[in-house]
Parts: structure tokens; C-alpha cells; sequence
């Protein structure tokens, strides 16, 4: 048990990461999923970490609400964010999302409620390792759930070919603006569980740079898998701890494993655990 | 005051165009993103100062760090774009290789330079004396940058309008199967096409290392979004839509510098780019441009 | 019933279809012909409302369904093949059926999936197979199973016989006829005139965005204007 213990005092902070950094893998996969490169997970992240520390610091509001509402304010930005780019696909839809993840962080880093560019510390850090993973778990039930209904046949179907899925009656725009939102509401629990972990948020932490990142584990572990998205994540979260020697490499490292996926396992990893064709449940 | 700020944005739109040129020819050419450009601007601009340091005169570094770059494109896409070309990968997945490639830039510059910032010691930098012509002020460093910004772009401009290679590069992005049937070497094409992409890229970064007198390894992180926002402006795969749209940009964050909303800028500038991709996603000249170059 | 009444599309300064009109009858085959760039497959995009009308209207069972949104006129029962094959690849033969069946609020049992496939000519094809490796014939008539997933009122094939030879041509005939004794108002676009001779009752013919005539099949050929449209090479056919 001391064992287990000193463990956890080590690594918790590592734990942590792992935890918030799958459910912003799993966020992002939700968008590719339906065939969308939207980049604007992020943002969305951003968004509620500082409204859940707004809220919960400088509004003393009580933790579990305070999510709560951080959560509501990035589902409903980024159901807002699908309609201007209801037209936009590929790569302009890519470009739009990360302009609008640009905006987001300009406004952080001007605003006085968000302290500017310093961001805010003494964040109320009350969110522990279980509550992360507890998170995480729920999330990934939920999906789970999710995927045995209509909606996902839809997803599946308006990724494959949007104009045959309009032709057997599938409503391309609120799959779209569905599975944004969803992605909205998952990489906001994330963020506001990040706020309330880590002990202080800038708007650095929520960038372009932070986007790749998310970009990467989804890559490497397989686009449209959620469970090759948790494996990317973890994957590329861990191996720098795993290795430490190789620390300094871990840049590297990343591009270089990175490159190798793209180019010779361009399913990730989930796909050696998928296997052919996708079966449709009837 | 006016003029000032003109000329100041005249300057800034210059280094700007030409870097976003690069990143418009190669989507225009392959209709891929690559965000490996960004990186090859710094590395041009580390591989200039260490040509510097080493006592080589700064026109001579500046050749020799652009040339440096296009090999690096060349490089860029044997590892990163034509295997998934041969694949038939589509649009998306370039764009994630190229991440990859710029990682990896970006780690072993780091490993080379140590994250540290670093000067140019030769060419005069900070002591070049100010000209004063009718009400505004500039250095003859940012003149000659400018004018070398303005002479690259004109040499692309030329190459794609007056040379073999030029119009095959054309007619690649116009239809790469029908330029296949017509004769034309695509894979040699695509090569020309990245290095003469990077090329333009890398000069750009040492211009800026130049003109702000400082390298650093996140250097092309401001402009790597920038650049995205210039050529939706400009059109994508339009050169002149490039040229145009890097210099509105840089005439946009000069005033908003001017006006006292210099935090802002970005936002503006990027709430133009989104606007535009709302309204209008073809921009102000679009693909078909580059035919015209 | 399917009714298109004056149907007009202008593409910017373009007119594609100038004042259309057509009927389509439950159980009934109707064939749509023309001479390339006529304005067919725009007449079906503008039905299933890919492209909006600048004019005219779409009936279906006396409800106007001009202005719907595609996915809305789908669900209203009007079901469609596409002149190039848009299954979905990376589906099993199973998914796409399921895929066509969407609107519908019943799941696909066994015997529904290899009814489909007998209707649409392919029972050996196996369910589990994906779609995209399956030979180019048996893809078209898995699109034309799709559709019928959906329980449709009406079926609109866009050269369904693109790429057969003259044999499975002759058992598309069967097909199609079957697809329409079931009650389903069939809309044919075709080129192959044999094809429109043999499975059509009466056929409409497009040329430059109007309907210049009217008919059955036999009666259509003999028409001049028809002839004349078609210049020669296509006349021969028609004969």
C-alpha cells in the first residue's frame, strides 16, 4: 500500500497529465470522426479553464458549479463556432478554426478579468487524480454509448461521403454542428479540470502550439479511433518519463515517430487493433 | 505620419509576402499546407548567422542560407510529401507529415543552437544611420531588405511567367495528370517547386532575423499563423494574391501598432482571415491566379 | 406520384433547365434521355435539392418539396442512384443497406438485407464484403439496393447501366421493372437506347435545359425534333 502511495506522490502530477492530455485526444477525435479537421480544441480548453477559474476564484463560486458552467460556455461557443463555418471543408475549415483558436488566445492575453498575459494563479487546485480519471472514464463511457446509435452511423456516413449521406437522409449540418459541440463540452471538461489541477493558467497554455500537440496524439494513435486516441495521448505522454535519458530528445522523438506513422501506419496505432472493413451494426 | 506608417507597413508587408509566396506556391502546385515553411524560415535565418559568424559576408550568408533552405524543401518533400503522393493520401495528411518535419527541424536547431538568442556582430546592424526622404524615416538595412524582398519576388514572378521550368510548374497546378501527358517531369517539377518555395521562405526568415537583429527558435511561430492568414486573403495558390495580402497585413498591424491596438493586431488580423473564410473563402484572387503568376 | 412543373436552374449566367415538367406514377417507368450536358442529372439534383430552383416546382404526393433541404426530400421518400458510384467505400455491403435504410426508424434485419440484394439482382453478394471490393457491376446494383433500403415512393437511376455489357443490361431490364411492379415511381436516365426501349413506358427528351418531346419510346424515336437533337450518331440508336 506505501508502495502504491509513494508512487502516486511521485507521479501525480505525470497522472494527471495523462488523464487530461486522453480527453482532449478523445475531444479532437470526435471532430475527425465526422470527417472534420477543426482545430479548435485548444481554444474550446481555454475557454472553460479560464471561465472555471474566473468563476471559481474570483466569483468564489463552489468547484463542481463552477465546471459545470466552464463546460456549458465551451459547448455553447462551439456550437456557435459551426455555423459561420457550416460551409467551410479540409483545409479552410482547418485554417478558420485555428484563426478563431488565435482570436481566442489575443483575447485572453488582453482581457483584465483573465490577468492578461500572466494568466491567473492560486486557482482553487481541488481536482485530484481520481476526479480526473473518474472524468475521463465517464467521457469515454458516454462515447462508447454514443456509438452504438444512430448519431454515429450518421458521423460515419457524413465522413465517408457527405453528399451520398445527404441523399439517404442524413443531415450533414447537424452532424457537423453536433459533433463540434460535443468536442466543445469534452475538450471543455478538460480544460476546466486542468485549471483546477495545474496551479496556474496562461494563454500560452492554450495556443496553436497546444493544438498540435493534440493533433499528434490523435495522428499517432489513429484518426477516427477513440481508443487510438487515449493511446496517442498516453503514448506521447509517457515516453519522455519512461525514457528520461532520452528527455532532451523527446522533441525529436515525437517528430520523428510522428513522421513514421504518417508514413507507414497511416491508421495509427488504433488501427492494428481495428481490423478491416468497418461493421456496421444493423 | 501617415507616410510613416505606410512606408513602416510597406516594409513589414514586404518580408511578409515573401514569405507567404512560398507557402502559396506549394499549396497552389500540390494543394498541400505545409507547415514545415515556417521552420525552414528559422533555419535559414540560424544557418545565415553561423555563415556570419564565420566571417562570411552578409550578402553572401544571406544566398547561401536561402539556397540552404531550398535544399531543405527539396529534402521536405522526397521524406515527407511524395511517399504519401505515391499513396494517393489526399490533402490531410500532408499537412500532419509536414508537422512532423517541422518537429523535428525544430529539435535539432534546438540542439544545435541551444535555445538561446542569438545576434548578428557583422554588417553594422544596429548602428546603420538613419535617411530622411520628404517626411519619413527609414535605415538603409531596412532598405535593402525591402529591396531584396521586392527583387526575390520579381525573380519568382519572372521564373513562372518567362522560363521552361516556370510554366511547367504551371501547368502542374493547373492539371498534374494532363501536365504528365504533355511531357512534363512531375517529380522534377515538384522539386523546383519546393526549393524555389523554401528558397523564398528561408530568405524571408533571414530578412527578419536581419531587420529585428535577433534569431531566435520560435522565430516563425508569429508568422507561421500569419502567413495562413496572407494567402487566405491574398487567394489561395494566387502569387499575386500573396504579394497583395502580405503587404494589407503588414500595413494592418502598422496601424493598428500606430493607433495604440497593438495588442490586438492579431485579432484583427485574424478576424479578417476569418471573415474572409466566412464570406468569401477564395479570397481576393483565388487558385487560378497562379496561372497568371 | 412525383410532379416536376416548370422546373427552371440557372447556373450563374447558365440556363440549365428551362422550365421543365414531367410526372412520374407510382408502379410506372419513366426514362429521361438527352444528348450530353442536356440538363439530366441537373433535373435530378434539382429534385432531390442539390440544386436550387430559380423557377417552378417539385411535388411529391401532392406536398411541394422545392426549398427542402437534400436530407428533408430523402426522407420524404425519394431515393437516388449517381452517375459516378457514391457508396460508401469503406462499408461492408451490410452498412451500406443500413446506410440506406437511415431515415427509416426500423433496423435492418437478415432477411430485409438479402431481400434487398435479391430485388437489386446481387443475392450472392456477400453482406459482410466491403463495398469497395466488390466488381464495378455488382457496386451499381448495390446502389440500387441502397436505395431501395429506404423504402422510397420513388427511385431515380442515373445511368444505372453505365459500364454493362449488352447481357447484364438485359437483367437490369428485369430489375428495374420488378423495382417498379413493387409500386415505386422509377425515373430512368439512360443512354443506352435499348435499355430505355425495353424497360421504359414512356420517355421524356432533353435537350439544351427544355423538354423538346414527350411519348413512349417507340413514338420518340420517330420524332424529328428528337432525331434532330441527337445528330446522327444517337439517331442510328434511336431507329
Amino acid at each position: 500500500m506505501n508502495a502504491l502511495a509513494d508512487f502516486y506522490a511521485k507521479h501525480s502530477q505525470l497522472l494527471n497529465q495523462i488523464g487530461i492530455n486522453a480527453m482532449l485526444a478523445l475531444s479532437l477525435s470526435v471532430s475527425l470522426r465526422a470527417g472534420q479537421l477543426a482545430l479548435a480544441q485548444a481554444a474550446f480548453m481555454g475557454i472553460a479553464a479560464y471561465v472555471s477559474a474566473i468563476l471559481a476564484l474570483t466569483y468564489k463560486w463552489p468547484l463542481p458549479a463552477a465546471i459545470l458552467a466552464a463546460v456549458i460556455a465551451s459547448t455553447v461557443v462551439a456550437a456557435l463556432l459551426a455555423f459561420p463555418v457550416r460551409r467551410l471543408r479540409g483545409v479552410f475549415l482547418a485554417i478558420a478554426t485555428i484563426g478563431f483558436g488565435e482570436i481566442v488566445r489575443v483575447v485572453a492575453n488582453n482581457l483584465s478579468l483573465t490577468g492578461g498575459a500572466e494568466g491567473m494563479s492560486g486557482i482553487p487546485a481541488d481536482v485530484t487524480t481520481p476526479v480526473i480519471y473518474a472524468a475521463l472514464a465517464a467521457v469515454a463511457l458516454a462515447l462508447v454509448a454514443l456509438s452504438r446509435t444512430k448519431f454515429a452511423l450518421a458521423v460515419t456516413l457524413t465522413r465517408e461521403d457527405e453528399h451520398a449521406a445527404r441523399g439517404v437522409g442524413v443531415d450533414v449540418g447537424a452532424v457537423r454542428t453536433l459533433s463540434l459541440a460535443l468536442g466543445g463540452a469534452i475538450a471543455g471538461l478538460a480544460g476546466a479540470l486542468y485549471a483546477h489541477s495545474a496551479f496556474f493558467i496562461t494563454p500560452g497554455d492554450f495556443g496553436f502550439a497546444r493544438m498540435e500537440e493534440i493533433l499528434v496524439w490523435c495522428v499517432i494513435g489513429g484518426v477516427t479511433s477513440p481508443v487510438g486516441a487515449v493511446l496517442g495521448a498516453t503514448l506521447l505522454s509517457v515516453l519522455p518519463e519512461l525514457i528520461r535519458f532520452l528527455a532532451d530528445y523527446r522533441e525529436i522523438t515525437d517528430g520523428v515517430i510522428l513522421l513514421a506513422v504518417v508514413l507507414f501506419a497511416p491508421g495509427g496505432l488504433g488501427s492494428l487493433w481495428r481490423r478491416g472493413a468497418v461493421r456496421v451494426r444493423v | 505620419m501617415i507616410g510613416q506608417q505606410l512606408l513602416n507597413g510597406l516594409f513589414l508587408g514586404a518580408v511578409y509576402a515573401l514569405f507567404a509566396v512560398g507557402y502559396t506556391l506549394v499549396f497552389g502546385v500540390l494543394d498541400i499546407l505545409n507547415l514545415a515553411h515556417a521552420a525552414i524560415f528559422t533555419a535559414a535565418a540560424f544557418a545565415a548567422f553561423s555563415l556570419a559568424m564565420h566571417g562570411v559576408p552578409l550578402p553572401l550568408a544571406f544566398l547561401g542560407a536561402a539556397v540552404m533552405a531550398g535544399i531543405i524543401g527539396i529534402l521536405l518533400d522526397r521524406v515527407a510529401f511524395a511517399p504519401l503522393r505515391r499513396r494517393n493520401a489526399g490533402t490531410l495528411v500532408p499537412l500532419i507529415s509536414s508537422i512532423g518535419v517541422a518537429i523535428i527541424i525544430g529539435a535539432v536547431l534546438r540542439g544545435i543552437y541551444g535555445v538561446d538568442e542569438r545576434h548578428f556582430t557583422t554588417g553594422g546592424l544596429d548602428t546603420a544611420p538613419a535617411i530622411r526622404v520628404g517626411g519619413v524615416t527609414f535605415t538603409s538595412v531596412e532598405l535593402v531588405i525591402f529591396l531584396s524582398a521586392i527583387v526575390l519576388m520579381v525573380l519568382l514572378s519572372w521564373t513562372l511567367r518567362a522560363t521552361t521550368l516556370g510554366r511547367h510548374i504551371r501547368a502542374v497546378a493547373e492539371d498534374r495528370i494532363a501536365a504528365t501527358l504533355l511531357g512534363v517531369d512531375l517529380e522534377r517539377t515538384i522539386a523546383a517547386t519546393f526549393f524555389l518555395a523554401s528558397a523564398l521562405g528561408g530568405a524571408a526568415g533571414v530578412l527578419t532575423g536581419l531587420e529585428y537583429n535577433s534569431v531566435t527558435l520560435d522565430m516563425g511561430s508569429p508568422i507561421e499563423l500569419k502567413g495562413l492568414a496572407i494567402i487566405i486573403l491574398g487567394g489561395m495558390g494566387s502569387i499575386t494574391g500573396a504579394v497583395v495580402g502580405g503587404f494589407v497585413i503588414g500595413a494592418v498591424e502598422t496601424f493598428a501598432i500606430a493607433y495604440g491596438l497593438s495588442e490586438w493586431r492579431d485579432a484583427i488580423t485574424f478576424g479578417v482571415m476569418f471573415l474572409i473564410l466566412v464570406a468569401r473563402p477564395s479570397g481576393l484572387f483565388g487558385k487560378r491566379a497562379l496561372r497568371q503568376a | 406520384m412525383l410532379a416536376l412543373e416548370k422546373v427552371t436552374v440557372r447556373y450563374g449566367g447558365v440556363t440549365a433547365l428551362d422550365g421543365v415538367s414531367l410526372a412520374i406514377e407510382r408502379g410506372r417507368i419513366l426514362g429521361l434521355i438527352g444528348p450530353n450536358g442536356a440538363g439530366k442529372t441537373t433535373l435530378v439534383n434539382a429534385t432531390t435539392g442539390l440544386a436550387p430552383l430559380a423557377g417552378g416546382s417539385v411535388i411529391l404526393d401532392g406536398r411541394r418539396v422545392d426549398g427542402l433541404p437534400p436530407h428533408r426530400i430523402a426522407r420524404a421518400g425519394i431515393a437516388r442512384t449517381y452517375q459516378n458510384i457514391r457508396l460508401f467505400g469503406a462499408l461492408d455491403v451490410r452498412g451500406n443497406l443500413a446506410a440506406g435504410a437511415f431515415a427509416r426508424r426500423a433496423r435492418l434485419h437478415a432477411d430485409e438485407v438479402r431481400s434487398l440484394l435479391e430485388r437489386a439482382g446481387i443475392p450472392h453478394v456477400d453482406p459482410g464484403a466491403q463495398a469497395s471490393s466488390l466488381p464495378y457491376g455488382d457496386q451499381r446494383r448495390l446502389e440500387i439496393a441502397r436505395a431501395l433500403a429506404a423504402s422510397p415512393g420513388v427511385v431515380m437511376l442515373d445511368e444505372p447501366a453505365a459500364g454493362m455489357n449488352p447481357a447484364e443490361t438485359h437483367r437490369l431490364v428485369e430489375t428495374i421493372r420488378a423495382i417498379a411492379a413493387a409500386g415505386i415511381a422509377v425515373l430512368l436516365i439512360e443512354h443506352d437506347m435499348t435499355l430505355v426501349r425495353a424497360a421504359c413506358d414512356s420517355v421524356v427528351v432533353l435537350n439544351f435545359g427544355e423538354a423538346i418531346a414527350h411519348g413512349t419510346p417507340a413514338e420518340i424515336a420517330r420524332d424529328p425534333v428528337v432525331v434532330e437533337a441527337y445528330l446522327g450518331t444517337g439517331a442510328e440508336a434511336l431507329a
